[in-house]
């Protein structure tokens, strides 16, 4: 009998110490979601009221002065990642192309993965400090399209991952019928495992964007920043991020809120990038 | 015909080829190469030692030392790293052991928009929103609680602005919990099930299971998505930059301001006006690359090593 009763509190202890910590388990899932949920009100709610299409279409006024938009770091932010997609989509997807395909049984070309998957990681301004003694210093001042090269760099690698997983996953026996038909290599790559990899790369290039236009440590001593719309890479160029850099320090309420709605927009794009990503690899999956 | 493909052939290995060598090695050691040239100056100054330990920070003496800023690094990213360890963990159990199977994907992806917001929203967030409650109501609280023990009291000395290391580390804790929750909820899931139903075939608990089998099993991607967060939280930049105040002193209160390798190089990287300073910053830039890099390659040798044997073939 004793033992009967002892047996039931040790159960019922069992229990509650279960409860507790998958409680608290939930609680931290609640805490994350949380910060999300607050970050994404409050960029709304600070930003909405300055956005208007002024914002878009307007040149920033001196400061202080009310009005204005931040036309020249739009424009900025467009060509300089705009430009950083075209260097760096195509370095990554062939960089991507030979780990899996050419690399697969050598250790070195692994080790290269291996750093590669490495440098995903890797501290965004110290690329920025490498591109500036490699392009700023010897042209004598900052380029628009150095800032490019910068996000280009943080890029490849995400890309060049992404890549080599996916062409990873494509059955190497399509690749032998490719081979048993007396293709070329560069054949059985461009006709079989990239037609098969193409979403995953697709969802690789987009992850590779929404990585780059949320990035502002490379482009503040690269691109640097203008307070003009320029359409000329060699000059220094503004971007959105660094503009809110400026603005969120600056002691100016007009500025905050423009810094505010910039972020709205930059966010939410970002977001927008990354569901876009998910949605790509989804309906792969279905396929 | 034939002898055009085989040309075809070797160009397109070769440039693939110089692309993978280019990304894979070249890429790293130039980066190594330039920062060691371009701190070479301040380098052959100040030295290893003196420049690591030097606790002066004087642009106009140009006298450089980087202990305040390592330290800062240092202290951000430990603090971060302990608050964000256990809720990544209790959010990777959440997702991969409790969430009922549907919403596992909302979770996920939730907890993925999390880190996908840019670091420069967190800062700007974090100056706006999260300094001012610091200041008026946190750090107050605080002071008039934990500043009060003996000893203990020292750490929360000072002006509470809401612009120290405590708002910093807890902004960039919040950063990096979603890269590490998703790292510990991918080792959590190669748990093979038969462990785990062997646990409830015992009568175990949920909460047993995972304690006794799940996370044991995935230990390894635990120290190793927790190294692989540090080392990506030492070179954060822009969500710290505008909680530290940037300022060269070895914080002995969590309420100080403060500086980061990061926060140094992004806000005097244009303003240094001599060459000994920009090297100096060069060479901060070295310590932290050196830094991230060793911290990062070493999450990845566990990752691999130690949960490759153990899994299988993932990414060997």
């Amino acid at each position: 009998m004793g033992n009967e009763e002892r047996l039931k509190r040790v159960i019922l202890k069992r229990k509650v110490v279960n409860v507790i910590m998958l409680s608290l388990s939930f609680l931290t899932a609640l805490y994350g979601l949380i910060w999300l949920f607050w970050i994404l009100i409050d960029v709304v709610v600070n930003g909405i009221s300055f956005l208007s299409l002024d914002l878009f279409l307007k040149d920033p006024t001196p400061p202080g002065i009310e009005g204005g938009g931040l036309k020249h770091a739009f424009i900025g932010h467009f060509i300089i990642t705009g430009l950083a997609t075209l260097i760096g989509v195509p370095i990554g997807i062939g960089a991507g192309i030979f780990f899996a395909e050419y690399g697969r049984h050598s250790r070195i070309v692994k080790s290269f993965r291996n750093i590669t998957d490495v440098i995903v990681s890797f501290p965004s301004i110290v690329v920025g400090t490498l591109v500036y003694a490699l392009m700023v210093k010897p042209a004598g001042h900052f380029m628009g399209i150095s800032g490019s090269v910068a996000l280009a760099l943080l890029m490849i690698p995400v890309i060049a991952i992404t890549t080599d997983e996916i062409l990873k996953l494509v059955p190497n026996s399509l690749r032998e019928a490719g081979y048993a038909l007396g293709a070329q290599r560069w054949q059985v790559i461009k006709d079989i495992s990239l037609s098969a990899g193409k979403r995953g790369i697709l969802t690789g290039v987009i992850l590779g964007v929404a990585r780059i236009t949320g990035e502002t440590a490379p482009l503040l001593f690269t691109a640097f920043n203008n307070n003009f719309t320029t359409f000329n890479p060699t000059e220094p160029m503004a971007s959105l991020t660094v503009t809110i850099f400026q603005y969120a320090m600056g002691p100016y309420e007009e500025w905050h809120g423009q810094a505010w709605a910039s972020a709205m927009i930059l966010t939410f794009g970002t977001l927008l990038f990354f569901i876009l990503a998910k949605v790509v690899v989804h309906s792969t999956r279905k396929l | 015909m034939r002898r055009k493909e085989e040309f075809i052939e070797a160009l397109v290995r070769s440039t693939l080829g110089s692309f993978a060598l280019g990304v894979g090695l070249l890429f790293p050691l130039i980066t190594l190469l330039v920062l060691l040239y371009e701190s070479f100056p301040a380098l052959r100054k100040f030295g290893i030692t003196d420049f690591l330990l030097g606790k002066t920070w004087d642009p106009v003496a140009e006298v450089f030392g980087a202990l305040p800023a390592l330290a800062g690094t240092l202290l951000v990213t430990f603090i971060a790293s302990i608050i964000a360890l256990p809720v990544s963990v209790g959010i990777a159990i959440f997702i991969a052991e409790l969430s009922p199977k549907r919403l596992k994907p909302v979770f996920s992806t939730a907890v993925e928009l999390l880190g996908a917001i840019p670091s420069i929203i967190y800062g700007m967030w974090g100056l706006f929103v999260i300094a001012p409650l610091m200041a008026d109501y946190v750090e107050p609280f605080l002071q008039e609680t934990l500043g009060e023990v003996p000893i203990l009291g020292r750490l929360f000395e000072g002006a509470p602005t809401g612009v120290d290391s405590l708002t910093a580390s807890f902004v960039l804790s919040i950063m990096i919990i979603p890269f590490m929750s998703a790292i510990v909820k991918d080792a959590f899931e190669m748990t093979p099930p038969l462990l785990k139903e062997a646990g409830y075939g015992l009568g175990a608990t949920k909460w047993e299971v995972v304690k006794n089998i799940t996370i044991p099993y995935a230990l390894p991607g635990i120290v190793g998505g927790m190294v692989l967060s540090v080392g990506r939280a030492l070179g954060e930049t822009m969500a710290v930059a505008f909680l530290t105040g940037n300022v060269h002193q070895i914080p002995l209160s969590f309420l100080e301001p403060l500086t980061t390798i990061t926060v140094s190089i992004a806000n005097e990287f244009t303003e240094a006006d001599t060459d000994i300073y920009l090297s100096s910053l060069y060479y901060l830039a070295l310590i932290l690359f050196v830094m991230s890099f060793g911290l990062l390659m070493l999450a990845k040798f566990m990752l691999i090593e130690r949960l490759g044997r153990r899994w299988g073939t993932k990414n060997v």
